[in-house]
């Protein structure tokens, strides 16, 4: 989907915060909500969790801290899987609990059947996707043109694996684009960017 | 309800609390689940383990070679394997190259040998900015390079996790494994800083 969480390349972001020494969970609270999608693995995959995340309420996404999106993420998943049921949520915390935005009903549902297979060295375009369900090619590369420098062993295809739809496991390409396709003008001088991308979204130039 | 404006909202510890009872009341979290958790993201993964691999390859052109070629493979020689570790690719840093690796879309982190990524790495900050003006935020971060060294940013939105290896800095000649490892720090295996004395 072409989602808030997709960021990658967006304006208007501020001056990075590096804390020294941090602790890996400044509350505890925030254990337990990682802990919950390690426990929760089994009944909903890696894939379903990312996307679970994805469709949090977008004013909302920008809001929360990590853990608070891991922890809405995963209490989502838990009532939609129907192990825990949504009332008992709200009653436990005595308010109002935001759970993530139900899954497009066309999600998963035009990924693509056919596609070409690259070698290290070819020139490559993105496809532009605008997928409606879980995806992993960033917006920013989408109709960008660079060259592969590395393939991966076959890896289960997100859009698939999110929505529960069978789907054979595809490389994934190491793709490197020279700053000036992706930003032209605003490029700074000698950057780059690799992304690393399922076969199913790139075709040949 | 006896206070309806503080019921109205509750906070995030009262919602991740709200959860665990949820949980525990239908028996769901095994014994021991939550402490074997926090165990494992907290002593066994780990950016000393990180360190370890990187000091070796200083010190030990075959693993270097080994770990370039087959990342997963060399980590594991260590004894760093696992959950988001299966498939690691190593990206070598040299005086013309300066690899930064970013997750734009989440937090994708090799956990095995990085642990679990700090707050800024997942900071919609960094994941915004970094692959757009890499060298102005190296610069904030107290990292400006020459416009001869080439900053190649990696984007991780697949299944391949990575791992920068950074330069031996100069004056570690004679140096042991364990003083090396002292000295990498977890900054300079995501890239954005180099390895000082």
């Amino acid at each position: 989907m072409d989602g808030v969480y997709d960021l990658g390349g967006m304006s208007g972001f501020g001056e990075i915060d590096i804390e020294v020494n941090e602790p890996v969970f400044h509350e505890d609270w925030e254990a337990f909500a990682y802990a919950a999608v390690f426990l929760g693995m089994g009944t909903f995959n890696a894939d379903e969790y990312r996307h679970a995340v994805e469709r949090i309420d977008p004013t909302l996404y920008l809001s929360y801290s990590y853990y608070e999106r891991v922890l809405a993420a995963a209490t989502t998943l838990f009532v939609e899987k129907g192990l825990i049921p949504f009332e008992d949520i709200e009653q436990n915390a005595a308010g109002h609990v935001p759970l993530a935005r139900a899954i497009s009903k066309t999600a998963g549902k035009s990924i693509l059947r056919h596609t070409d297979s690259f070698e290290v060295g070819d020139v490559v375009r993105v496809r532009t996707l605008h997928a409606t369900g879980h995806s992993r090619a960033p917006r920013y590369v989408h109709g960008k043109q660079g060259v592969v420098t590395h393939i991966t062993p076959p890896f289960r295809v997100p859009d698939a694996n999110a929505h529960g739809e069978e789907y054979p496991a595809q490389s994934t390409y190491h793709v490197r684009f020279d700053s000036s396709e992706l930003w032209r003008d605003s490029a700074e001088p000698n950057t780059s960017v690799v992304v690393d991308l399922w076969q199913m979204y790139l075709e040949a130039v | 309800m006896s206070n309806s404006n503080e019921n109205q909202v509750p906070s995030a510890s009262q919602r991740a609390d709200a959860l665990q009872k949820a949980l525990d009341e239908r028996k769901l979290i095994p014994e021991g689940f939550l402490d074997d958790f926090n165990v494992m993201v907290t002593e066994d993964w780990r950016p000393e383990n990180g360190a370890n691999v990187v000091a070796k390859a200083w010190l030990d052109l075959e693993f270097k070679t080994r770990l370039l070629k087959d990342g997963t493979a060399a980590c594991a020689e260590l004894g760093y394997s696992g959950v988001q570790g299966e498939y690691i690719h190593v990206l070598e840093n040299n005086p013309r190259l300066q690899n930064v690796v970013v997750c734009t879309q989440c937090s994708c982190t090799a956990w095995p040998i990085l642990g679990f990524p700090r707050e800024w790495y997942k900071s919609p900050e960094y994941r915004a900015r970094l692959v757009r003006e890499s060298r102005q935020v190296l610069t904030e971060l107290g990292l400006a390079l020459p416009e001869e060294v080439e900053i190649r940013v990696t984007d991780t939105t697949a299944e391949t996790r990575f791992l920068v290896l950074p330069e031996r800095p100069e004056g570690t000649e004679g140096w042991s494994q364990e003083k090396l490892a002292a000295i990498v720090t977890y900054e300079s295996m995501v890239g954005i800083a180099r390895v000082k004395l």
